[in-house]
């Protein structure tokens, strides 16, 4: 990969044949680099001289970025016969991006030739945010990143403080966790196997998607009292125990997704046209993987075998039996089967919560980390103290540094904050699986058709609020 | 919509009134999905809530096609050109609804990244608080700019921000 020359680049789409296809197609896909004309390997892709600032009046950037220049990338090369090259920009207002991506795509006639992702429409500053933030705050904060998977980001960035700290929380509060961010894997697989089949066409899969969706959201509610952004997760326990009845609520929850899930795959699995858009489509090889650091149901879908609920277990997943799907091919249908497969799978561990969740308190008792309960401020002065304490000061952590990655539904979700003492975080960092994601669409789509983008995209599932954050 | 005569065989109306009533009863929104609002937008248009039943089902890809704009999540500082873009090319008569805290007022999100409200970039009719709203927020919030719009005049000032 390292050692190619735009010639040999050129060359081998010429002559592809006489190549293997492995080959040939790892080749074609090196990086290139904004503002430059040339094609960088991988390893000097990403170094300072490639991204460093340039000045002001110089950096093409800004103009580029809101559309006003054109990027110098896209420069055809001569010895082209250019009459059928086009470039194109794809979104950031686009129904099938999936929120505001931009992929600018070399089109020659209805081959993609070149395809760049440029994100960064929906930055919203929140890593900046979160140092304005104190630790009680924070998990309002993160919930927003990944807006599908909020419980995975809240506890990702609970497990990081509770490190900070170094306290544990009960037993029935991890369970708990457990519980509410399987039902969000669900929940999130749901809706992006439901925009998947409205970006390819299948209406009926985004209509019954949502209706399946809606089941878990009811939950959330009663749970949480909202149906997105809970902040339910917290440092040192979950926000409040789970409601009355709410057994029978999980039960009767996993019997209609299993159902609907079962009714998914009779209309989806065999169905000629499906099949005629992902078979094959956007095929990400085990090395690719890897080197793009993509991780989830994506790289599982090509056969990697990477499951952090398995290689490094926390909140006690080693207790729950559960299996990890993986497809073979690495294409847009082995990562429908993937996501649909680990429906089933969470849906499995949540009915194991409900026979083994432990009896015990919902959160950690330390009163520096957890408020007193309302009832005993009347009673005891030191309880008012740590309240007062709580809410004005917020919990203090001592200096140090830490980072926890849980397993999201969309792959490896890794939170890293650094503390210098006090109650706000000196830096928070988060470790994005849809930005890997992203980096990989390039290699996917290189040489497909611009029908097959659609696919290809919807497949990877990314969301941009976990991309730009 | 109007008085009825002594005869029932009449309905009298103005011109007004009835483009009015036309407007309201079949406003396209384009898609402007921009974050968690988004998701809470096309749940509101799918199967569950059922937007179609105030004939607002057809969300335009084309702001061509579109009277009404739904901006939904929180706009940054990249996306408002972009934001602005749509809007101009949307025909006129339009509408923008502001949908959740984010593109109201920049939310919890008062720094360097964030528009501090949509209505910097363009002229809003509707806001509709929550984070995200859920549907039947956003839904009570289009019923409420379709009673606006039949309560206002069928011209109004135009290109002003």
């Amino acid at each position: 990969m390292s050692d190619v020359t735009e010639d040999t680049v050129d060359e081998v789409s010429d002559d592809a044949a006489s190549q293997s296809v492995e080959e040939s197609r790892r080749t074609r896909h090196s990086i290139w680099v904004s503002g430059t004309e040339e094609r960088m390997p991988f390893a000097e892709a990403t170094d300072e001289g490639a991204q460093e600032l340039l000045p002001r009046d110089e950096d093409p950037a800004l103009e580029i970025q809101r559309g006003i220049a054109v990027d110098d990338d896209y420069v055809i090369p001569e010895h082209v016969d250019d009459s059928e090259r086009q470039i194109i920009n794809m979104g950031p207002q686009h129904p099938s991006t999936h929120g505001v991506l931009r992929l600018q795509l070399e089109l020659e006639g209805e081959m993609v030739r070149r395809v760049k992702p440029i994100i960064g429409y929906l930055h919203t500053g929140m890593e900046k945010t979160a140092e304005t933030l104190n630790y009680s705050q924070g998990s309002t904060n993160v919930t927003r990143m990944d807006y599908l998977s909020p419980f995975a980001n809240e506890l990702a960035y609970s497990l990081t403080v509770e490190q900070l700290l170094g306290i544990g929380v009960p037993p029935r509060a991890s369970a708990i966790r457990v519980l509410m961010v399987e039902l969000n894997r669900v929940a999130s697989h749901l809706l992006s196997s439901a925009t998947m089949g409205m970006d390819v066409g299948a209406l009926s899969m985004m209509i019954y998607g949502w209706r399946e969706r809606e089941i878990c959201l009811d939950f959330f509610e009663k749970v949480t009292g909202l149906r997105m952004n809970h902040n339910y997760i917290r440092p040192g326990g979950v926000a409040a125990e789970l409601p009355d009845g709410w057994e029978d609520d999980v039960t009767s929850l996993i019997e209609r997704v299993n159902e609907g899930v079962d009714e998914y795959e009779e209309l989806l699995n065999e169905n000629p046209i499906w099949l005629d858009r992902t078979l094959g489509v956007g095929v990400l090889i085990p090395d690719e993987v890897k080197q793009y650091g993509v991780t989830g149901p994506v790289a599982r879908a090509s056969g990697v075998d990477w499951d952090l609920r398995k290689e490094t277990p926390y909140c006690g997943y080693e207790k729950y039996e559960f299996d990890v799907p993986l497809g073979k091919h690495g294409d847009a249908f082995d990562r429908y089967k993937v996501r649909i497969d680990e429906i089933r799978e969470s849906l499995r561990i949540a009915s194991q919560i409900i026979e083994t969740i432990p009896l015990g308190d919902y959160r950690n008792v330390d009163p520096k980390v957890t408020p007193p309960p309302r009832a005993r401020i009347d009673e005891s002065m030191e309880a008012l103290i740590h309240h007062f304490k709580l809410f004005t000061q917020g919990v203090v952590v001592p200096p140090g540094e830490a980072f926890q990655a849980v397993e999201g539904p969309r792959g490896e979700l890794g939170c890293h904050i650094v503390s210098k003492g006090g109650s706000r975080p000196w830096r928070m960092r988060w470790r994005a699986p849809s930005f890997a994601a992203v980096q990989a669409l390039p290699p996917m789509m290189t040489d497909s058709m611009v029908a097959d983008v659609i696919a290809a995209l919807a497949s990877t599932d990314p969301v941009l609020g976990d991309v730009d954050r | 919509m109007a008085g009825v005569s002594d005869n029932p065989g009449f309905l009298l109306t103005t011109v007004g009134k009835g483009v009015n009533w036309a407007r309201t009863r079949s406003m396209w929104p384009a898609t402007f999905g921009l974050a968690c609002c988004a998701i809470e937008m096309m749940g509101t248009g799918a199967a569950h809530n059922d937007l179609a039943r105030f004939g607002m089902e057809v969300f335009r890809a084309s702001p061509r096609q579109a009277d009404l704009m739904i901006v939904a999540g929180r706009v940054s500082q990249k996306m408002a050109p972009v934001l602005r873009q749509v809007y101009d090319q949307m025909a006129e008569p339009k509408w923008v609804i502001s949908m959740g805290a984010c593109a109201s007022t920049g939310g919890m999100f008062n720094n360097y990244a964030l528009v501090q409200g949509v209505d910097e970039v363009v002229p809003v009719d509707m806001y509709v608080p929550g984070c995200p709203p859920g549907p039947q927020s956003l839904m009570h919030g289009i019923l409420s700019l379709q009673e606006k719009i039949m309560s206002g005049e069928i011209q109004r000032s135009t290109g002003l921000v």
